[in-house]
């Protein structure tokens, strides 16, 4: 049977009137890459920013790598945020430090006795995986939005996650940076041998980088499976209207 | 899971139920501070960052008016010490008006404008740029990281700022002094020295902790706290130089009455 990595069972959250997630169930296997749809404000965000614990849930559990996360202290989920990497809608790059200072920041509070000969090469190696050596000395205000995200994902890497958590990865890119994007988030997946939750609501970057989708609607998932099972047959006319109104269909 | 305190319904009213959520909060925040100043690791490079950052930068601006300070203050006492023929006793009377609260005072509040609202909008556009979740979810601390390092800083960089500025006013005084009524360097600082207590200087350094402080935990607060995108940035620094002054001018008071009570013993 296939392992578990992230395990959420009736998981409800609401921001004041707002039920923003209704009893949400989800699982993540080992290795495999999981998409997850919706509208915007359907609460994609605030499912992944609860795993990591940033936010906390009102009711259900979620398990990450056997850990329930609402019950960790800051020491224990510090230890479980070091397993699990975010990478951000904006990237949230430092803006007051280089590309270097950025990808340092976690390594030499993370991982100690590190020389400055290892540090380096660590960084030099991620930056090469990312396609972006060139902007080493570079500040974030002189990237593109793709370099940006890129940088950002190398900063998720450096620390050897086992899981990828991508938040809206080519929201504001054009298509061929987004197609870039989709397939370095394939190459993480292949080089680094991490198990991915990918939030976005765009179809393509699903397909291309999803091994099953799940699609929140109303607080809750209504379809769980491959693309194949879930979009060009729906039945549910707010999923179909979802898959109608993407290119891909045009 | 505990009831947050923006789904209780309010006790009296929303007003005064944000007021006193918003004092208790803040009570937090400097609590949280204390305890996280004292817990390893510390962030010593960043602290030395900020120092540079927050008193070499400042050093042209503080230079500038506490000069300017000096020379206007002197100007405009003489005409009512010549009145009764007292204009030796300039130098005494700038010396105990720096030392004891214009130097503090003036420091401070340029500091409030330009350190506070910095730390503010800084710290602000780090956490709607989601920069500050990035640190938590790298298992970095961001209070200890952000917030410990910058009220570290002011509350050491602003006694440097406050004795800098006395010594330039001082010399902005002696010019016109000099210019005046011929008084030499040596007579100057002589009578300047001579007029001022160890207690003035302890309490105007004493006090230089407290601005300094006051404006570094303000300018953390209102940034850490802030929302609504730019906006919201916007209206943290604002805020962090409104609240910091006003608290600067409280502070002036309640210190005022505490060496007085000394001085009276």
């Amino acid at each position: 049977m296939e392992e578990k990595v992230v395990e959420i069972r009736g998981l409800i959250k609401s921001f004041g009137d707002l039920d923003v997630l209704k009893g949400v169930d989800l699982d993540l296997y080992k290795g495999e890459n999981l998409v997850v749809l919706g509208k915007s404000g359907s609460g994609k965000s605030v499912l992944i920013k609860i795993m990591v614990g940033l936010l906390k849930q009102d009711e259900g559990t979620l398990k990450v790598l056997g850990k329930e996360v609402a019950n960790l202290g800051t020491k224990e989920l510090n230890e479980l945020r070091l397993k699990i990497g975010f990478s951000f809608q904006n990237s949230a790059l430092y803006d007051s430090m280089t590309v270097k200072e950025n990808l340092e920041f976690p390594l030499v509070r993370n991982i100690k006795n590190l020389t400055r000969k290892e540090k380096d090469k660590k960084i030099e190696g991620l930056l090469e995986s990312v396609g972006l050596p060139q902007s080493i000395n570079q500040m974030p205000s002189e990237l593109s939005g793709g370099q940006k995200k890129r940088i950002g994902v190398a900063r998720t890497l450096i620390l050897e996650p086992e899981i990828m958590l991508y938040d809206e990865p080519t929201a504001g890119l054009d298509p061929i940076t987004c197609m870039d994007i989709n397939n370095l988030i394939v190459q993480v997946r292949e080089e680094y041998n991490t198990s991915s939750i990918v939030i976005t609501h765009d179809l393509t970057c699903a397909k291309v980088t999803g091994d099953r989708m799940a699609v929140l609607l109303d607080g809750q998932f209504d379809a769980v499976g491959t693309f194949e099972e879930v979009f060009p047959n729906a039945e549910d006319q707010r999923i179909k209207s979802f898959y109608d109104y993407n290119f891909i269909n045009s | 899971m505990t009831e947050k305190a923006e789904d209780r319904k309010p006790l009296l009213s929303k007003k005064i139920d944000k007021f006193f959520t918003g004092l208790a909060n803040a009570w937090n925040f400097v609590r949280r501070f204390f305890k996280e100043v004292f817990i390893p690791p510390y962030e010593f490079k960043e602290v030395v960052h900020q120092c540079y950052r927050i008193g070499v930068e400042s050093l042209p601006l503080i230079a500038l008016t506490g000069f300017i300070v000096g020379i206007v203050f002197t100007n405009q006492s003489r005409p009512s010490l010549s009145e009764f023929g007292a204009t030796s006793w300039l130098p005494s009377l700038i010396s105990i008006a720096v030392v004891r609260a214009m130097g503090p005072l003036v420091t401070a509040l340029i500091a409030a404008g330009k350190v506070g609202s910095s730390i503010g909008a800084e710290i602000g556009s780090m956490k709607v740029t989601e920069q500050i979740d990035a640190m938590e979810v790298s298992a970095t601390n961001p209070f200890k990281f952000l917030v410990v390092t910058r009220v570290l800083a002011t509350t050491f960089m602003i006694p440097v700022l406050v004795m800098f500025t006395d010594f330039v006013a001082l010399m902005g005084s002696f010019l016109s002094v000099n210019a005046n009524e011929s008084v030499s360097l040596t007579t100057f600082f002589v009578q300047v020295f001579e007029a001022i207590s160890f207690l003035d200087i302890i309490s105007s350094v004493l006090k230089a902790l407290l601005f300094g402080f006051t404006i570094g935990i303000v300018g953390c607060y209102k940034g850490y706290n802030s929302s609504k995108g730019t906006e919201g940035v916007g209206r943290a620094a604002n805020a962090a130089v409104v609240m910091a002054m006003f608290l600067i001018f409280i502070e002036e008071l309640l210190v005022l009455q505490i060496v007085n009570a000394i001085r009276m013993m």
